[in-house]
């Protein structure tokens, strides 16, 4: 297929010719990267082939032949998708069981939460550090009085009437704002020189990381209630959410762990030298570094925690998987599994996939600053 | 200063738990139950559609527990396997030279990726094995192995002796794997050429083999045929098992993919070109220079993976499956009302697990490490 030396990382060959014409430039191009030798060409014509057979099975179907209104499942006659399905319970989907006639209190939440994410991730606003202050203390808060209510005239909505789309953005904001700064703590705890704080910090990181997140749901949601003063009726949501916290703060703390490891101590004896104590040499020269080393770690970690969010629907709360699931089986939707999941994947899919490229151009414009 | 945040630190969690102790106490006596695994020994009252040991409904809880425990290892052994060989197929993939394959295998990794566990396993469950055809239209492998919405059926080894072949099969793991050890071990030192898979392979087949005959017990391979409206014989994978296997191999394989491209492109561009110029072609730079070197690399973060598909196998009690979680922590709490106990239990298995592989990975680690001079 090709000659020893390049294959492993076959990418990085050159392709030669390219000062040529456009055209002489592109087919040099296709022989080189698909047809470079007869089975080259075979197995390229088959990867085209079965890449063709998917797009054609799926587009037509989500797009061609596809239905878009209707009041039920039999209005759906094509053999495309039943998006009448999804733009019946659109609502549902995205508020849950929120009563519709308070709808707008979720609606300002959302417009808060995207004001928070612009001012956080648009390089040019200043005040980063307002942005952090308004999305750890200003944004939870205020989203919580917001969409429970039962002052200045708003009606109390009972936290298990939330649900759909609203709920997962709960679960996974509060969840990644809260577990980076826990999971900083703990890190710093974990390489701390007192022995009771380390062995502590190294227990609970531990623990968390050795057992699946379902069971750390279960505990907070079956057995935490055992704990607490009998009488309380704790909110399956609270829990959910302090569960969530505190299981990604541990995978959090390694990841930071990494990059204060990473540091040489020199950093530590120059902060040292300067007359730094510790919190001063922490936060003023130890974390911004450690921070930059290991930005795709932590967006991976933050992924992960969004797409951890859909096990809340083993213990009974209506993320947005839950309430498609809970859709599909309207007698009047029934057979919509697929649009429903459709729907789902491409909503998570776009808000993973958009962490990631978010997380690229903060390394890149880090790679930047270090090089200037 | 040290000793004082420390003595706080002592004295919070102290304080938390003889509070959290106290309230236990409060609540139990509220509730009338009691601490202890006394509960183990009631019958458990309830079917499990499928279990690898043998259980009926009037087996009590710590039969629960065990077949929990081997319904999850089985689980994770399967999903091991498959996503490992279709994560390498990925990740050399996302190396070739050849465009269209190293395009396909991107796209694979960033859709799969980025999409929940949970709705993978849903989708295989709910709409990939739905619409499979039923027992009697059923998809035909070879004739051997079938698929239809019942679940897969494989063709499966019956003995009446199945304690003896199961020995007499780790016994000739044993003796392949010294063999191969020692048969490598010359060939290194001797800077001879040794085949030592072959005499491996024949030693391997060998041993059961003779158990078998030598011992005159019966054995024969039970093939799936249909029979009315459904299969008999063979090995039913349910569909629970099916769907969540193939899921989980799908997801897992997007992260392996990664784990194997990250590891070979970590081998240095001048250790293949040094390959190449002593007259190495293309499998002997992968086998004797790539490999060993990418395998460093990608042992632990592939254990950690591992350890992953492990915990990611409790995603299980969504579909139905009995896992341990499905089971154990699910079914058994809302029978006996035990949550602490179980909860407890289940945390420790999988506890205990990681923790074993977790040592495992270090000693590796202290044993593959590059030894300078």
């Amino acid at each position: 297929m090709t000659d020893a030396a390049t294959l492993p990382a076959g990418r990085a060959r050159p392709v030669p010719g390219s000062a040529g014409a456009p055209l002489a430039r592109a087919l040099s191009w296709l022989r080189q990267r698909l047809f470079a030798s007869w089975r080259d060409g075979l197995l390229s014509l088959a990867v085209l082939a079965m890449l063709g057979a998917i797009a054609w099975a799926i587009v037509p179907w989500a797009l061609f032949d596809a239905t878009w209104s209707g009041a039920s499942r039999a209005d759906c006659t094509g053999s495309g998708a039943c998006w009448a399905f999804v733009s019946a319970k659109a609502s549902q989907f995205v508020y849950g069981f929120y009563p519709r006639a308070e709808r707008w209190r979720p609606d300002i939440a959302f417009a808060l939460l995207v004001a928070g994410l612009v001012w956080l991730m648009v390089p040019r606003i200043p005040a980063k550090v307002y942005a952090g202050f308004f999305m750890m203390i200003v944004l939870p808060v205020a989203t919580y009085l917001l969409l429970h209510g039962g002052f200045a005239g708003l009606a109390v909505v009972p936290s298990d009437q939330w649900g759909g789309l609203l709920l997962t953005l709960i679960l996974a904001v509060s969840g990644i704002t809260f577990s980076l700064p826990f999971g900083v703590l703990f890190a710093l705890g974990r390489r701390s020189r007192m022995p009771l704080l380390r062995w502590f910090c190294i227990g609970f990181i531990e623990f968390c990381r050795g057992v699946p997140f379902l069971t750390v749901l279960f505990m907070a949601i079956v057995m935490l209630p055992f704990f607490l003063p009998s009488g309380t009726k704790p909110d399956p949501l609270a829990l959910a959410v302090v569960g969530i916290i505190f299981y990604e703060a541990a995978y959090m703390a390694e990841v930071v762990r990494g990059g204060l490891q990473a540091l040489p101590k020199g950093q530590y004896e120059a902060a040292m030298a300067i007359g730094f104590g510790y919190w001063r040499t922490m936060f003023h020269i130890i974390l911004p570094q450690a921070v930059r080393k290991v930005v795709p770690g932590v967006v991976n970690t933050t992924i992960s925690l969004l797409k951890n969010t859909t096990l809340v629907m083993v213990v009974g709360l209506f993320d947005l998987l839950n309430i498609v699931s809970a859709g599909v089986s309207d007698p009047l939707w029934a057979g919509s599994q697929a649009e429903g999941y459709f729907i789902v994947g491409l909503v998570f899919w776009l808000m993973s996939f958009g962490l990631s490229c978010y997380s690229r151009a903060i390394e890149a414009r880090f790679a930047r600053a270090e090089r200037t | 200063m040290g000793w004082l945040y420390q003595g706080l630190l002592v004295a919070a969690l102290a304080f938390l738990a003889s509070v959290a102790v106290g309230n236990l106490h409060d609540n139990l006596a509220a509730r009338g139950l009691k601490l202890g695994f006394d509960f183990l020994w009631q019958e458990a009252g309830f079917e499990i559609a499928f279990h690898l040991i043998p259980y009926t409904a009037s087996d009590n809880y710590w039969r629960v527990f065990l077949i929990g425990i081997t319904n999850t290892l089985l689980v994770t052994v399967l999903a091991i396997v498959f996503s490992t060989i279709l994560g390498f197929a990925v990740g050399i993939a996302q190396l070739s030279g050849n465009w269209a394959m190293s395009r396909a295998a991107r796209i694979y990794v960033e859709i799969v990726r980025n999409l929940p566990q949970l709705l993978h396993i849903l989708i295989l469950y709910n709409v990939a094995l739905r619409a499979l055809p039923a027992p009697r239209a059923a998809i035909s492998l070879g004739d051997a192995v079938y698929l239809s919405n019942r679940g897969i059926l494989v063709p499966a080894l019956t003995t009446d002796r199945p304690g003896l072949l199961a020995l007499a099969i780790l016994v000739g793991l044993a003796a392949a794997l010294a063999l191969f050890r020692s048969l490598t071990g010359y060939a290194e030192r001797s800077g001879r050429r040794v085949n030592a898979w072959l005499p491996a392979l024949a030693v391997l087949l060998l041993v059961p083999a003779l158990a078998i005959g030598l011992s005159g017990a019966g054995i024969g391979v039970s093939v799936p045929q249909l029979k009315g409206f459904n299969f008999a014989g063979g090995w039913v994978l349910v569909p629970e098992l099916s769907a969540l296997v193939i899921a989980m191999a799908i997801y897992n394989a997007a992260f392996i993919g990664e784990l194997v491209r990250a590891s070979i492109e970590s081998v240095n561009k001048g250790q293949r070109e040094a390959s190449a110029a002593i007259g190495f072609g293309w499998w002997q730079t992968l086998r004797f220079i790539v490999i060993p070197q990418a395998v460093r690399v990608l042992l632990p973060p592939l254990s950690n993976q591992y350890l992953n598909i492990l915990k990611g196998s409790s995603l299980a009690v969504a579909i139905g499956y009995p896992d341990l979680v499905g089971v154990f922590t699910g079914i058994s709490i809302n029978q006996t009302g035990r949550a602490i106990e179980i909860v407890a239990m289940t945390m420790a298995v999988y506890l205990a697990i990681s923790l074993l592989i977790g040592a495992l990975i270090n000693l590796f680690n202290h044993m593959t490490r590059i030894v300078e001079r």
